[in-house]
């Protein structure tokens, strides 16, 4: 059966498409759909749509309703995105696995009656659509078949495909009206305020120092900022340290938390849970630096450093302060 | 203020995974199967406010019969009575099939609040919670970090990949809260004894009006499963003095210095 519309939902991050959403349409490109377009909710939604375009949406479809800042996304979206679905039958639904994108798919599947498949870290649309995903900290591979309803509905783990622009075609804009029911007026933003953190972002820096329980001491990571400094790159954690309030969650690297795909990882005092090195093995080098010999971490790791995190760290931010000279 | 959590039995979380040769189902019959520690947060969640401003908490659960022990855990923690919903044919459901058993199961009484964790521990598609809040026409305020209640309205922390936000909801809403959202307590022996006496009923999707969910009903199935390919584990040293020498090393060859 050849494959439709696709549809990926393009999430706004502070004006612009998020980059979950230029990935996916970057990989909706290469399915041989009927057509790929993008679904644009938030008032700056048309002007995310030549980015959209840029990436390969024949179509971007936008509502610029305040509702879809002022009250929290999921429920308006799938509302917004449900309507439209009646109408225009897409076959799939593509959203990136963010928090807000996880919010608008399990809506937006009870609201269709459609199944929804999460943790997606590929897909393909042959006789039937399969979506990958992985378990057990990604030791097996799991494809999964839709069945027949439509549209099927798939979120994807942030970097699961690379973004890369198509050419420059201006897409067809069509304003679509927001769908905004009663009782998600009954939550509303009140204010908000984003984790500022110096140097480059966490998902983009080519240097991830991250911390865990073994750095002993929240006062610790202070070191591991200076040596993330001296490297240009960002400091992550494990869930363990968010959990325990030494460090805010927008930092966390896991299941629970980011992604990344550094050029060099290097995690210290972590022992290495699988909620923790979904987020990191895409890493091309890993360093690990922690005082027990069995971690598991050190089994995904270039180099292991059996020893103390704190002792270790000092020494290298003295060597690379010195080479800075 | 009448409060629902939803919990879970899971394979313990310290264990490793395994899957069914036939059916690729998760085998429960390895790990020793515990309360979902995520649960134990909701649960607090829900006895704070039952505690600062009257009401009940109610939970219910889907699972097999072993499931029960999950819920005299959350009775000895202080919950009121609960429910679970258990039959054969629920086995491998999909993240929808399960919302749609937890929410008939919720909405069979009034309430005024829903809790869940973001995701479970063993199945993590985190999309239920969302979902029961459709089926049951509520807002849904996901990732909770912190709780506040004057007993009519909430306010409530969000988090998100790039910060917090403050959301303010009225009643009745869903509320998916996180681990960091509070300590849960341990149960004491004097609720150890008394969650024994506590209402505990079970029911079949059929009580609930809900027939042909699940298994091969559901929309989704695996076709395969194999091994990913493996990070391969390089060098392992000891630190002696040289370690971070090494480390700058590896740097330089990478060329990130």
């Amino acid at each position: 059966m050849a494959l439709g519309t696709v549809w990926v939902f393009a999430e706004l991050s502070q004006g612009r498409p998020a980059t979950g959403a230029l990935e996916l349409l970057t990989k909706a490109r290469s399915l041989g759909a009927g057509a790929v377009e993008a679904v644009c909710l938030g008032p700056e939604a048309r002007e995310a749509a030549a980015e959209l375009g840029r990436h390969g949406a024949a179509t971007v479809y936008v509502a610029t309703d305040p509702g879809f800042s002022d009250l929290l996304l999921g429920g308006p979206a799938a509302a917004t995105l449900a309507a439209l679905a009646v109408e225009r039958a897409p076959d799939l639904v593509l959203l990136a696995g963010t928090h807000a994108g996880r919010d608008v798919a399990g809506r937006l599947a009870a609201r269709l009656d459609v199944p929804v498949i999460a943790n997606g870290l590929d897909v393909e649309a042959g006789e039937a659509i399969t979506v990958t995903t992985s378990i057990f900290g990604t030791t097996q591979v799991v494809r999964t078949e839709f069945g027949s309803h439509r549209p099927a509905i798939a979120l994807f783990r942030p970097k699961s495909f690379t973004a890369e622009a198509a050419g420059t075609a201006e897409p067809r804009l069509v304003e679509i009206p927001a769908v905004i029911e009663e009782q998600d007026r009954r939550a509303r933003v009140v204010d908000r305020s984003p984790d500022l953190a110096a140097g480059p972002k966490l998902e983009d820096a080519p240097v991830v120092v991250s911390g865990g329980r073994g750095l002993q001491d929240p006062a610790n990571f202070e070191l591991l900022r200076e040596v993330a400094g001296l490297l240009h790159g960002a400091v992550g954690a494990s869930r363990a340290v968010v959990d325990a309030g030494w460090v805010p969650y927008s930092l966390q690297v896991g299941q629970t938390g980011k992604t990344v795909k550094p050029t060099v990882y290097i995690a210290c005092g972590i022992s290495g849970a699988m909620q923790h090195t979904v987020g990191m093995k895409g890493a091309q080098r890993v360093v690990a630096i922690n005082r027990d010999p069995q971690a598991p971490i050190f089994k995904l790791a270039d180099l292991g450093i059996v020893g103390d995190a704190v002792t270790v760290l000092r020494a290298l931010a003295a060597e690379l302060r010195s080479r800075e000279g | 203020m009448n409060v629902v959590v939803c919990i879970k039995l899971v394979p313990d979380p310290n264990t490793p995974g395994e899957l069914e040769a036939a059916t690729w189902r998760l085998r429960r019959d390895l790990a020793d199967q515990v309360l979902d520690p995520a649960d134990e947060c909701g649960i607090e969640a829900g006895l704070r406010l039952v505690e600062a401003h009257g009401g009940e908490v109610r939970v219910v659960s889907m699972g097999p019969e072993k499931a029960l022990d999950a819920i005299r855990k959350a009775l000895a923690m202080g919950a009121a009575r609960g429910v679970l919903v258990s039959e054969e044919g629920l086995r491998g459901s999909d993240a929808l099939t399960t919302a749609k058993v937890l929410a008939a199961a919720i909405g069979r009484e009034p309430f005024d609040l829903v809790i869940t964790a973001t995701e479970s521990t063993d199945g993590y598609t985190g999309v239920v919670p969302q979902a029961i809040a459709e089926l049951l026409g509520l807002p849904a305020v996901t990732f909770v970090t912190a709780v506040a209640s004057d007993g009519s309205a909430l306010t409530v922390t969000r988090q998100d990949e790039g910060g917090s936000a403050r959301i303010a909801a009225t009643l009745p809403c869903l509320l998916a809260v996180t681990a960091g959202v509070n300590e849960p307590r341990y149960p004491s022996l004097r609720g150890i004894m008394g969650a024994k006496s506590k209402p505990l009923e079970r029911l079949t999707p059929a009580d609930l009006g809900l027939d042909g969910l699940g298994g091969a009903s559901a929309g989704q199935t695996v076709v395969a499963v194999t091994p990913a390919e493996q990070r391969r584990a390089g060098e392992v040293v000891s630190d002696d003095g040289t370690g971070a020498h090494r480390i700058v090393e590896l740097l330089v060859e990478a060329r990130v210095i």
